[in-house]
């Protein structure tokens, strides 16, 4: 057993029990105030962490060089790992917020029996955080058929698309199958599971876990739960739960009346998302906005073509050598010290007389 | 720093994504909630197979143990807690009282966005009316 789990985990439940008691007295207060609140907290506070890293400054360019830097014609230059241009930076960043490619290149030292070492390509946790992150993401972007009327066309074709796979279990104890699956939701809560039991079973992740990497997996994980349980085992009246949705995001729920007939269950997915979204902000969840801002990725690596000045150095007054030995030359001289320019023999001007002469 | 702009441009496509719905809700009037009508069929039988609160949420499921249980274990016949008798039939009895599916069946579902497929096969009106 470990602290950081075990808090993490009894915060999530501890959360969900205040969701399920909290909402059969006050469900204006889980449906509508906190989840405003929250909306407002993520973006104020989103904001204001991205403001301010706007604001420090990246005084040189310390980009990662995996590869060969632009040099000479006729050596080949690594376009994308090691980029001089602006393109090359973009599709270097696409790849990077698109595909996770440093998490790619993970590798892992092995021993072998003859003592020999190699690294080998770790492609699991590339696997698993893809899969989460779209898995994610197409799960929001379906479920946004609650905040439309009509739903949107493509939003329809999403549904067919992800709900592609039509399987069913029926026993006496499980039934499944109707309304249809949605693939994304069940790779999502595998994926966050699968993130989570990497934490606790490899024992170097273990090791360098902390509730902050728990809780926020813990949520997660909880969301999803919340919402299979909804959609496929204690169902739940969705035209009710739309109902308030839709009054949410024409702002007609400020009237603080909530339709009738929405389990508890709801009230805790609801109240798990109002949660991540007011954590979100404080919390490494903050890597979706820090990622565009690596000063690793996202800029060129021309150092030898451009010289970059710290643009806050303040102006250095400068003495050079040159200026110093043109104001001491002629004691320089006298002193006997070596000098770079001589000063050049005076020509003596013939006089008046020696002219004459 | 010269790249701001561009950070604050970042800033302002993400949330403009994030409360596009709003936007969006705000300039187009969402319907209401549907209104489901229900047939004067099934208002004299006052009772749906099983209680409004279980129909509402979890009929899906009925049909999908009625499905199977005629197609798999060939038994047609069901029976609510209350004792009453039904012929497990999506078109001859959900249908029988429910015969207005464009009101009843079909405004629910278009207002949460499924489209079950089972009218492909099966009839949606059986018994002829406009
Ligand atoms: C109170 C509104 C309502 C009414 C009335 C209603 N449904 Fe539904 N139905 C739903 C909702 C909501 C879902 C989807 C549930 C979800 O997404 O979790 C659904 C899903 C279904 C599904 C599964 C669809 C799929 O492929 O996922 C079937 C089949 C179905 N309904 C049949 C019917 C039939 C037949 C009738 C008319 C006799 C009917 N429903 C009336 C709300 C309703
Ligand atoms: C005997 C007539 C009858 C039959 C057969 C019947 N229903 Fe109903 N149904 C009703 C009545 C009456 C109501 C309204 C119940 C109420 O308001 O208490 C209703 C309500 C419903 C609701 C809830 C509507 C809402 O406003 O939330 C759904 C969904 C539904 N029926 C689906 C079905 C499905 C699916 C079948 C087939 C398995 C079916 N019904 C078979 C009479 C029937
Ligand atoms: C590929 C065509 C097809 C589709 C799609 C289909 N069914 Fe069926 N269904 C059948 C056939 C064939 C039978 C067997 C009819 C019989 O034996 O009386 C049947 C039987 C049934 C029965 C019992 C018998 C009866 O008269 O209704 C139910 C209930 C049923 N289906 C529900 C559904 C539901 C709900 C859906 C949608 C989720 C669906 N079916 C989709 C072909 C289909
Ligand atoms: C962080 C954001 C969220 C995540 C990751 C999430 C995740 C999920 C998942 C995985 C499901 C299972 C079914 C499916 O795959 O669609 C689900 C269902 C559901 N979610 Fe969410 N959810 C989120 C936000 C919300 C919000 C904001 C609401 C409403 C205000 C909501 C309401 C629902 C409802 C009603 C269901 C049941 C759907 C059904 O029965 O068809 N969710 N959610």
């Amino acid at each position: 057993m470990n602290k950081y789990y075990m808090s993490s985990l009894l915060a999530v439940f501890a959360l969900a029990a205040v969701a399920y008691f909290g909402s059969m007295g006050l469900p204006w207060l889980f449906g509508i105030l906190l989840p405003y609140a929250a909306v407002v907290v993520f973006v104020l506070g989103f904001a204001r962490k991205v403001m301010g890293w706007a604001r420090s400054p990246v005084p040189f360019r310390i980009t990662t060089t995996s590869g060969q830097q632009q040099s000479l014609p006729w050596i080949q230059q690594a376009r994308i790992d090691n980029p001089s241009s602006t393109v090359g930076v973009i599709v270097r960043m696409a790849l990077e917020v698109l595909t996770f490619r440093s998490l790619f290149r993970n590798t892992r030292m092995k021993l072998h029996d003859g003592g020999k070492f190699s690294y080998n390509l770790e492609i699991f946790l590339w696997v698993g955080a893809l899969a989460f992150h779209y898995a994610f993401l197409t799960t929001l972007v379906r479920h946004t058929r609650f905040f439309f009327e009509p739903t949107p066309l493509c939003i329809q074709f999403l549904e067919n698309a992800d709900s592609f796979f039509r399987f069913e279990i029926i026993y006496d104890f499980i039934q499944f199958g109707l309304p249809g699956i949605y693939v994304s939701g069940l790779v999502l809560f595998a994926a966050a599971v699968y993130l989570f039991l990497r934490r606790l079973f490899v024992s170097n992740v273990r090791y360098i876990s902390l509730a902050s990497d728990y809780f926020p997996l813990f949520l997660i994980i909880g969301i999803a739960f919340t919402g299979i349980l909804m959609r496929y085992f204690t169902k739940v009246d969705i035209t009710a739960i739309k109902e308030l949705t839709m009054g949410l995001i024409t702002l007609k729920a400020l009237t603080f009346q909530v339709p009738e007939g929405i389990s508890a269950l709801f009230y805790i997915h609801l109240f798990f998302v109002s949660v991540l979204l007011v954590y979100f902000p404080f919390s490494k969840l903050m890597h979706m906005g820090g990622v565009f801002l690596s000063p690793t990725r996202n800029m060129t690596g021309n150092t030898r073509q451009v010289r970059h000045t710290n643009p806050w150095n303040p102006p250095v007054k400068v003495h050079t050598y040159e200026a110093y030995e043109d104001e001491y030359r002629e004691k320089m001289i006298e002193a006997g010290l070596p000098v770079e320019k001589m000063p050049e023999p005076k020509v003596e001007k013939p006089t008046e007389e020696e002219k004459k002469e | 720093m010269k790249d701001k702009k561009w950070i604050v441009l970042g800033l302002v496509v993400f949330f403009g994504l994030l409360l596009f719905p709003l936007a969006w809700n705000m300039l187009v009037k969402a319907a209401p909630a549907p209104e489901v009508v229900l047939t004067k069929k099934a208002k004299a039988a006052k009772q749906c197979v099983m209680p409004k609160e279980y129909m509402t949420s979890e009929h899906m499921q009925l049909l999908d143990l009625w499905r199977h249980s005629v197609v798999r274990n060939a038994k047609r016949e069901y029976v609510n807690p209350e004792g009453k008798k039904f012929d497990m039939s999506l078109s001859n009895t959900c249908l029988d009282c429910h015969s207005n599916k464009e009101q009843f069946c079909d405004r629910c579902h278009n207002y949460a966005s499924v489209r079950p497929y089972c009218w492909d096969c099966h009839i949606d009106n059986p018994k002829g009316e406009e």
